[in-house]
């Protein structure tokens, strides 16, 4: 005859270590991983901090994302102790981990003794429907898409690269998307500045941004700037954002952002085209290079084509700035290598992408030095600054 | 031989082409080949001492010749220069 459950359970529990609560933040120091394996509707009705969640029905085909060392304490917890003591077996038996522990008397006990307790924020059943692709994902999830929710991402320009990298992340739930320009669409723009349209041919640029983004996802706040950025502006403008988005068209305003970026210590996901030409770099202030390391000083005018109108795919900004939205997320829920310290260049005509390393400069004159030492007046500033690009735009 | 990839902004000097070969045994070598044999490169690449031009940065495979030995980086043939001057182009 089989043994019963119970018998079967008290068999595993004499075979599996079981931990109690309240050791469960040593644990941790030491380097066990938490994991929720309860089903969705009891994590949203609370969970151990931190705890990754990984639905027993799922244990199999999704903790080797999570914990993909096997030598590591692997700590599981679920309403009671029971479901956990399961799921480590499986762990153990089927999956080859070394090391599985189960929290005794669950979640419940944990509560019940006061640990802290971390309630999400719980998506409507129409953002569960709209991110279920994300919450799929390990990497993104409903704890992703709530950091996506909440994050605040500028970008600067409603324009070639800011059109694609708006588009989706504001598909993507990003919850707060500023937009800086203060230039109303042409119809030369709608070759590629894919978030406006012809009937907004003469409307402002940040109003037409804004129409496309509602229509899209209303989940979405977007905080119109019409207006251009000068060193006047710019630290008020950038403070509170989590992410900018650069997609300007000329040097000094480049330099400026760089510096504010660096003070404010705010990343910047950096692209810029040409032809069929596009480069990109993540410029994380302090644990990476910034934009003045890669270019200390702008080239004169003659080797400066944004200083007037030049030719472009349309494709192309399309391409760069996907690559950036691609940056923001992972910068937003902390995933992945981003482009810092790299500068990625895609030709597009070769269908080749290649990158070199960028390298911080010990003798940057501003992200060398303390943000707090860094002063209004420095800012987008370099030795021949008015004499390298007069007829700016 | 090494292949030195050209910048947008520089294939007008180099009759529209995307990539070169040029000789040479130093990465300073190596585009005094390329300014010889297009001379129009030669304000672009280098200011009036001969030396790089600031805004100009070349690279060797991937490494930024100003952390290694600058214009005498020593130069292998199948090694490949990147001139990278910056851009700004966003719209």
């Amino acid at each position: 005859m089989s043994p019963s459950g119970a018998e079967v359970l008290r068999q595993i529990k004499s075979r599996i270590e079981e931990v109690d609560p309240s050791d469960v933040h040593e644990l941790r120091r030491a380097g066990a991983v938490v994991i929720d394996v309860r089903q969705d509707d009891e994590r949203a009705a609370g969970h151990i901090p931190g705890a990754h969640h990984v639905p027993k029905s799922h244990l199999e085909t999704r903790i080797e994302s999570v914990v993909p060392d096997k030598s590591a304490h692997v700590i599981l917890y679920c309403a009671s102790g029971v479901r956990s003591a399961w799921a480590a077996r499986t762990l153990i038996d089927d999956l080859g981990y070394e090391r599985v522990s189960s929290m005794t008397g669950g979640f419940t006990l944990w509560k019940d003794r006061g640990h802290e307790v971390e309630v999400p924020r719980v998506m409507s059943a129409e953002q569960r429907e709209r991110y279920s692709r994300h919450l799929l994902l390990n990497e993104v999830g409903a704890e992703g898409q709530q950091k996506l929710l909440d994050a605040k991402v500028l970008l600067l320009g409603a324009g070639g690269l800011g059109s694609p990298a708006a588009l989706y992340l504001a598909a993507a739930g990003v919850g707060t998307l500023g937009i800086v320009d203060d230039d109303v669409v042409d119809l030369s723009n709608l070759q590629r500045q894919v978030i406006h349209n012809s009937e907004r041919v003469g409307v402002a640029k940040v109003d037409s941004a804004e129409q496309t983004i509602n229509a899209l996802n209303p989940d979405v706040r977007v905080v119109k700037h019409r207006l251009r950025l000068g060193s006047e502006n710019i630290m008020e403008i950038l403070a509170g954002y989590d992410v900018v988005v650069d997609g300007l068209d000329n040097f000094p305003t480049r330099y400026l952002l760089n510096d504010a970026s660096v003070r404010l210590r705010i990343p910047v996901v950096s692209a810029a085209i040409l032809g069929f030409d596009g480069q990109l770099s993540v410029f994380k202030p302090y644990e990476g290079p910034c934009y003045r390391c890669l270019f200390p000083v702008p080239p004169p005018a003659e080797l400066a084509p944004s200083c007037g109108a030049n030719g472009v795919l349309g494709v192309l900004p399309g391409t760069m700035g996907l690559l950036q939205a691609t940056e923001v997320i992972k910068l937003i829920l902390d995933v992945g290598s981003p482009a810092i310290g790299r500068l990625l260049m895609y030709d597009a005509l070769g269908a080749t992408m290649d990158e070199v390393k960028i390298r911080r400069d010990p003798d940057c004159p501003i992200c060398s030095r303390d943000p707090d030492e860094i002063g209004d007046e420095e800012m987008g500033v370099f030795p021949d600054y008015e004499a390298f690009c007069a007829g700016v735009h | 031989m090494a292949t030195i990839r050209i910048p947008p902004v520089l294939r007008a000097a180099v009759g529209g082409q995307r990539e070169i070969s040029a000789t040479g045994t130093s990465v300073g070598e190596v585009l005094r080949s390329v300014v010889d044999e297009h001379p129009d490169t030669q304000t672009q690449l280098f200011n009036a001492d001969g030396a790089l031009n600031r805004y100009v940065n070349v690279y060797l495979n991937d490494e930024d010749v100003r952390v290694l030995d600058g214009l005498d980086t020593a130069v292998g043939d199948g090694d490949t220069l990147v001139i990278l001057p910056a851009m700004a182009g966003g719209r």
